[in-house]
């Protein structure tokens, strides 16, 4: 008994290592008014393994989705990925403006800049075993001017 | 893109021009300058797409998120930006219009004489209240209006704005056309702007509408 709970011990520690190492640097969240029910979140996603960004939870949001923007002719189209967002092995993924974002709706409250909004984001690893990150994504104001220039400005990367 | 392409292959080719005139204004001839006042006014042009004399976009007639009935006629002497847009969209409609506020601050006094009008095209959502609290996190200036659904149809329609609701997950997204039109301060339809384009883009082409009225 005591051999097969080593064994599972040992088990879940290689477990626990083969994830793939992912990090998420710079997240923020657009800040919302008060009767504003939707918002989206933004962050570099950097990992050592092909993994996949499948989905995420959030205590300030009832529904999380992984969305693609794409401009066609002048149009905004928005779509939840489905499949998720693949992030291969040392690529470095930017949800940004004008591109991929995490989006959190049904949001149970107004986001105020400066608050902290915690995100769980399950990733998807080669060996389809799933895991998650935690991140605490600072608000920024609504109206506030984006830093880094403009957002529009540059065609889409879709770094895959 | 290809429209972004072509139009950065155009201005490059401008430089140069203006370039080869200045050379010819340089060796003392009396043509070059007239060709330099020619290219320079050209490089001056609008950045954005000039339809001055559209058979459309003639103009609106909506309610505010106050309840009260707005037409062209209500910005006269100023130059009108109008975007069709809705609150719960994450990315292009607050990027456009921190941008249109940006653009009211790079106009310095001349700000007095733009204004925003944002048209939304999710009013099922879009509350009065909501957008109240949303115009005036970017500007307390900004204009919203509310059409009804009919109302939305035809305003979409006089404008060539495409919208559309798309199921996602439990809830719904709104695709719809990012463009911005820009109205001279006499009311006219002038010029279409893209949504890549810049704040600078937008400032350079009010600026010069405020200029020629």
């Amino acid at each position: 008994m005591k051999r097969n709970l080593l064994a599972l011990a040992a088990f879940t520690l290689t477990a626990a290592a083969a994830h793939a190492q992912v990090t998420i640097t710079e997240p923020w969240v657009r800040g919302t008014v008060a009767a504003q029910k939707a918002t989206g979140a933004f962050m570099t996603i950097k990992a050592d393994e092909d993994v996949r960004l499948v989905s995420g939870t959030s205590p300030v949001a009832g529904v999380v989705e992984i969305h693609e923007m794409a401009m066609d002719n002048n149009v905004m189209r928005m779509r939840q990925l489905k499949d998720g967002l693949p992030i291969a092995k040392g690529a470095q993924a930017e949800l940004k403006p004008g591109g991929y974002h995490v989006m959190l709706m049904a949001l149970k409250q107004p986001l105020a800049a400066g608050e902290q909004v915690p995100l769980t984001l399950t990733f998807e690893g080669p060996d389809k075993k799933t895991f998650t990150r935690e991140v605490k994504a600072p608000v920024r104001a609504l109206g506030a001017a984006p830093t880094g220039g403009m957002g529009g400005g540059m065609p889409m990367q879709h770094k895959h | 893109m290809v429209a972004s392409m072509a139009h950065i292959g155009r201005r490059a080719a401008l430089a140069r021009l203006s370039g080869i005139t200045v050379a010819a204004l340089a060796a003392g001839t009396l043509a070059g300058c007239d060709k330099l006042g020619q290219v320079m006014g050209k490089q001056e042009g609008f950045r954005g797409i000039d339809i001055t004399g559209a058979d459309y976009g003639k103009g609106f007639s909506l309610h505010d998120a106050n309840g009260q009935l707005r037409t062209l006629a209500d910005f006269r002497g100023k130059v009108v930006q109008l975007y069709f847009g809705f609150t719960q969209c994450p990315d292009v409609c607050p990027t456009a219009l921190t941008r249109a506020a940006e653009v009211k601050r790079l106009l310095g006094k001349d700000g007095d004489r733009f204004q925003v009008v944002f048209i939304t095209v999710d009013p099922e959502r879009d509350t009065p209240e909501l957008l109240r609290e949303y115009m005036a996190a970017f500007d307390p200036g900004f204009v919203a209006l509310r059409p009804t659904p009919e109302e939305l149809k035809q305003t979409a329609a006089e404008f060539k704005v495409y919208y559309k609701a798309v199921p996602t997950g439990s809830s719904y997204t709104m695709d719809h056309s990012a463009q911005s039109y820009l109205f001279d301060p006499q009311g006219r339809l002038r010029l279409v702007l893209r949504h890549e384009q810049t704040a600078q883009d937008y400032a350079h082409d009010v600026q010069m509408l405020l200029k020629q009225s």
